[in-house]
């Protein structure tokens, strides 16, 4: 981890950091928003989407868009699928779960043996639980006899949900 | 902040054919270009104008949760981790404050499962994640078993409308 910060802090320096800063709240709405951030900044705009650019490309930007809230547009099913499969095959299953359709956030995760056996999880959305459950069935079928055995956790309330904050972002 | 986001959260919003073709295209990305709104406006059938207020509609009514620049958590060098608590019903509500208290816990899920309380915590730096899991335990009294992600798989943009 150590390496990676220090790999990181050759490729960000203080002017992509203030570029992050000014751009954690959103994009501005207005015709020529790189231009507005650049201005705010005392920057050149060209200079901005330079920056913008290089750091979507080295994937600090994953990527500028939107984030919808799932519930809001009728995906009221939310389910945390869950699988114990061979390690050995954690990383091909992987990708081809995380390529379907309705699959969100998949990621390979420490098992707590005896208490929680599974090591790939894959967000499932739906309108509802049963479409959602319809899903993890088709999931199961597509993995077949890799998967020893599998769950689906379903949210029942949103206890805290807070945007991810810029280390240092906070002032 | 707890108790609204849940209701709020869980309305649906009626959308019209114009706001579903903007959510669709915006989780595609975003030109980084001299104008960008008029450009995606003129792939969508509309003008630059509409499309500013139907974005900034669309965040009022928390159809669209964000709008701008997604950063990578790790790589701008923080730490990032899913971790799960399994609490007694009659503990809930005591251990959700407990643990929502912790400014580094961005996300708190209730969930249907033995594990029942599921929590994203992102923190200034990686070695921080240990000493607030610790913190947690402390205060809650309740063993977290911590899950980092080992591997991140591909996922494209979902949530077509």
């Amino acid at each position: 981890m150590a390496a990676v910060f220090e790999a990181l802090c050759e490729t960000i320096d203080a002017t992509d950091r203030r570029i992050i800063l000014a751009t954690q709240a959103g994009l501005p709405r207005v015709p020529r928003p790189y231009q507005q951030l650049a201005e705010d900044l005392g920057l050149s705009a060209d200079d901005v989407m330079a920056r913008l650019q290089r750091m979507q490309r080295d994937g600090i930007i994953r990527r500028i868009g939107a984030v919808p809230n799932h519930y809001k547009l009728g995906f009221k099913g939310n389910g945390m699928s869950v699988w114990d499969v061979p390690d050995a095959a954690v990383r091909e299953l992987g990708q081809l779960i995380g390529a379907l359709d309705d699959v969100t956030h998949c990621y390979h995760r420490p098992r707590h043996l005896p208490h929680w056996p599974y090591n790939l999880f894959a967000m499932v959305h739906g309108r509802d639980r049963a479409e959602v459950q319809m899903k993890v069935a088709r999931i199961a079928d597509l993995l077949g006899d890799a998967v020893r055995s599998h769950d689906v956790l379903f949210s029942t309330r949103i206890l805290k949900k807070t945007g991810l904050r810029l280390p240092g972002g906070d002032n | 902040m707890s108790t609204q986001a849940s209701c709020r959260d869980s309305e649906a919003v009626a959308l019209d054919a114009l706001d579903k073709r903007i959510v669709n295209r915006l989780q595609e990305g975003f030109p980084i270009s001299d104008c960008p709104y008029a450009k995606v406006a003129a792939e969508l059938g509309t003008d630059e104008a509409t499309l500013m207020a139907r974005i900034d509609a669309l965040l009022d009514t928390g159809v669209l949760t964000r709008f701008g620049p997604l950063y990578h958590a790790e790589q701008l060098g923080g730490g990032l981790t899913l971790a799960a608590l399994s609490v007694l019903p009659e503990n809930f509500e005591r251990v959700a404050a407990q643990v929502n208290a912790f400014p580094e816990v961005a996300h708190n899920y209730a969930r249907d499962h033995e594990l029942n309380m599921w929590f994203v915590l992102a923190t200034e730096t990686p070695e921080r994640i240990q000493q607030v899991l610790q913190a947690i335990e402390q205060a809650t009294g309740y063993n977290v078993y911590n899950m980092p992600k080992k591997e991140e798989f591909f996922v494209g943009l979902k949530f077509k409308v």
